[in-house]
């Protein structure tokens, strides 16, 4: 890219970790108002439309996907090194998402559920979010993300600025779209403690909240033993469906009580 | 240069605009090829562990996180194999409407594919982004159709990647009338960008290369071209129902490589775009057979470089079908009475059982499988996902043992190009890998 070596325009990069490169096509289905972000910045590397690679410093790196072997931890170590302003972004990278739920299995027993007898030919770690393993300096939640808010981050991350993710429930953006809400229709949902920016897009579809945001910093936890008492459901269903994207957060707080984050 | 002695060491390490992580690694010494092979190299996810303990109603929601390029057809297949393990059986709409959600699926992928990942190597650029300059009436059009295909995919199901509303029994939202309405705008208004597709095409020179395979797909005794119902056919003859789709797919391990391949009549087969137009040409929409008779793309076609134009003649069969069945879909009106409350059955409202169900559905890469075994609480007992580039792999090897011999004699970057292309060619989606086998590196 010889253009590249004279542009002055930031150096950007895309990564994929373990994950289903959802939110790389994401940006993808930008159409083209993807066209107005490269003509903004350079990116210099994104291996699932590209085979350019770049080898300096990395003004932003974009990471997709979470940690689940020896070999992404060097890598992500490495791209760390390189680089001035880490992104993560999709539940996978920010909060290990669904492959998280390996975390609720010892390891070995997964691992042989899937290869049979030879399953140690193939390396896997307890899966864990970027920021378990390197620091992140933005975030971008959800699975997959929602594509506003990543040109959001992106923009406050080329400017320097912080980019907060408002500490809102689900329930707050849910309400003004005016869904009935599925505690009314008899299912319980996980948008009391999950945190907004999506638009409630999975309950505008008829769907539940699965909680792919993370939780809130502080859930209102009396106002949800209100909900499961009056709604009278088991809390062990609301911890099952919660293990679906956010498993990894306890991995998280055991390796930190044991002193070795 | 003479062959006899000619060395060359390619190891493609993360092969570029391919979904998931793969190698290739060729090694020939004194003109003898002692390595030529492609490696799946994606970090293990173990979906098919995960599942276990996880309630048959959710296994849609998890397993369209394997992939997010086809997660509406793993949705799909999910859907298939749930609903065949608790024995429902959908509604008349119900099947229109995901026929409808493959279509979608179809022109999104394929136009991603065909425009981005593929033409590239054709008009001789390493990606997409350097043709923004000199190709840009080109990119520009690639990206609005593959936004009008995420757009309608939107209206239908909320989004493309990880669709909402499609669950097991139904949908939980219906288009509304506005709603056929506004996808069927934007599906006439990509016919513009669909004529100018089929003319780039028609440009391209894909490169030559034959070799004779087994090919696989869905096949069915009706008129319709199989996407969503249907057995397990292939071009040798063969012809399997869903429930049997071990004996269609025959996984094993060759200690050559240590990677779990699949073969059924012979060393190895095709699934595809190739695959199904190679089975399936005669059931083609009349407009995409005039394209593909246009392009003189005949079957049976042998050349996997020209998968890539399969998905083009693809391209306009769905279009053509999608724009009907909203026709149809208008015209008969929806019964909203059949709209149905998610809620990974806490309600009861779909009995569960003690069970075993298979889903089979071609997606765009090829034919995906799911099975799902349960308990009789309706909770996963055992899960299996074989997906289309897991069955190729084995294909793509046997390819690059004939190409690499026809090709030795071009220059090193050629021949690594042209491999690359061959794989790209197969539109491989490795991150699927829900269990890829593999991998020891021969440095």
């Amino acid at each position: 890219m010889t253009k590249a070596n004279v542009s002055t325009k930031p150096k950007v990069a895309f990564f994929d970790f373990a994950c289903c490169e959802g939110c790389q096509l994401q940006v993808a289905n930008l159409g083209e108002a993807l066209l107005d972000i490269l003509g903004a910045i350079d990116v210099v590397e994104f291996r699932e439309v590209m085979s350019e690679k770049w080898d300096k410093d990395y003004d932003v790196a974009i990471i997709e996907g979470s940690i689940t072997d020896h070999h992404a931890e060097e890598r992500i170590k490495k791209i760390r090194a390189r680089s001035k302003v880490l992104i993560a972004y999709g539940a996978c990278a920010s909060i290990g998402g669904v492959n998280g739920m390996k975390n609720s299995f010892a390891l070995d027993e997964i691992r042989q559920s899937v290869y049979g007898k030879d399953y140690k030919l193939f390396d896997s770690t307890p899966t864990r979010a970027v920021g378990q393993v390197v620091k992140v300096d933005y975030t971008v939640n959800g699975c997959p993300i929602y594509p506003p808010e990543l040109i959001e981050v992106i923009k406050c991350a080329l400017r320097g600025l912080p980019y907060t993710v408002p500490d809102n429930p689900v329930c707050s953006e849910c309400k003004l779209n005016e869904n009935v809400c599925m505690y009314e229709r008899g299912v319980a949902c996980l948008g009391p403690w999950t945190k907004a920016g999506c638009n409630s897009w999975c309950v505008n579809n008829g769907n539940i909240c699965y909680g792919c945001r993370g939780l809130v910093k502080h859930p209102a936890s009396g106002a949800a033993e209100e909900v499961i008492s009056k709604y009278n459901l088991k809390p062990e269903l609301i911890k099952n469906k919660f293990d679906m994207y956010n498993k990894c957060g306890e991995a998280d707080a055991a390796l930190s009580a044991k002193g070795r984050k | 240069m003479a062959t006899e002695n000619k060395d060359l060491d390619i190891k493609v390490e993360y092969l570029t605009r391919v979904e998931g992580h793969g190698n290739i690694v060729v090694n020939v010494k004194n003109g003898k090829i002692e390595k030529c092979e492609f490696h799946v190299v994606e970090s293990p996810r173990l979906f098919e562990g995960m599942l276990r303990g996880r309630s048959i109603f959710e296994a849609q929601h998890i397993t369209s996180r394997i992939c997010g390029i086809c997660s509406c057809g793993h949705s799909l297949a999910s859907i298939q194999a749930a609903e065949d393990a608790l024995g429902v059986v959908p509604t008349v709409q119900t099947v229109k409407l995901r026929k409808l959600l493959l279509d979608y699926e179809f022109l999104d992928s394929h136009i991603l594919h065909f425009y981005l990942l593929a033409a590239p190597d054709i008009l001789g650029a390493p990606s997409f982004v350097p043709l923004v300059e000199t190709h840009n009436a080109m990119i520009r059009r690639a990206l609005r159709m593959k936004k009008a295909a995420n757009d309608v995919c939107d209206i239908l199901v909320g989004r493309h990647v990880h669709p909402i509303s499609a669950i097991v029994g139904g949908f939980t939202k219906l288009p509304r009338p506005k709603d056929l309405s506004a996808m069927l705008n934007i599906l006439e208004g990509m016919k513009t960008d669909l004529a100018d597709t089929l003319k780039l095409a028609a440009s391209l020179k894909f490169p030559d290369f034959r070799r004779e395979t087994e090919y696989v797909a869905l096949v069915s005794d009706d008129g319709e071209y199989p996407l969503l119902a249907g057995d397990i056919g292939s071009t040798d003859g063969k012809r399997f129902k869903k429930a049997d789709y071990k004996k269609a797919t025959n996984e094993f391990i060759d200690p050559r490589s240590s990677a779990k391949f699949t073969k059924l009549s012979r060393d190895s087969f095709f699934v595809g775009a190739l695959a199904r137009f190679n089975l399936n040409y005669d059931k083609l929409h009349p407009e995409a057979k005039k394209v593909a008779e246009s392009l003189d793309f005949k079957p049976v076609c042998h050349n996997p470089y020209l998968n890539t134009v399969a998905q083009v003649v693809e391209i306009v069969h769905c279009w053509h079908h999608a724009v009907e069945l909203i026709k149809d879909l208008k015209k008969n009106g929806l019964d909203y009475e059949e709209e149905i409350t998610v809620g990974l059955n806490e309600k009861g409202a779909i009995p569960v059982r003690a069970g075993s169900g298979v889903g089979s559905v071609e997606v765009p890469r090829g034919i995906l499988h799911h099975h799902y075994e349960t308990d009789a609480a309706g909770m996963i007992k055992r899960a299996d996902c074989i997906i289309p580039t897991n069955q190729n792999i084995n294909n793509i090897e046997y390819d690059f043992q004939k190409l690499l011999p026809e090709i030795i004699t071009l220059p090193k970057d050629t021949i690594r190009l042209r491999l690359e292309m061959l794989v790209r060619a197969y539109d491989p989606c490795i991150s699927c890998s829900a269990h890829y086998l593999d991998v020891k590196f021969v440095e």
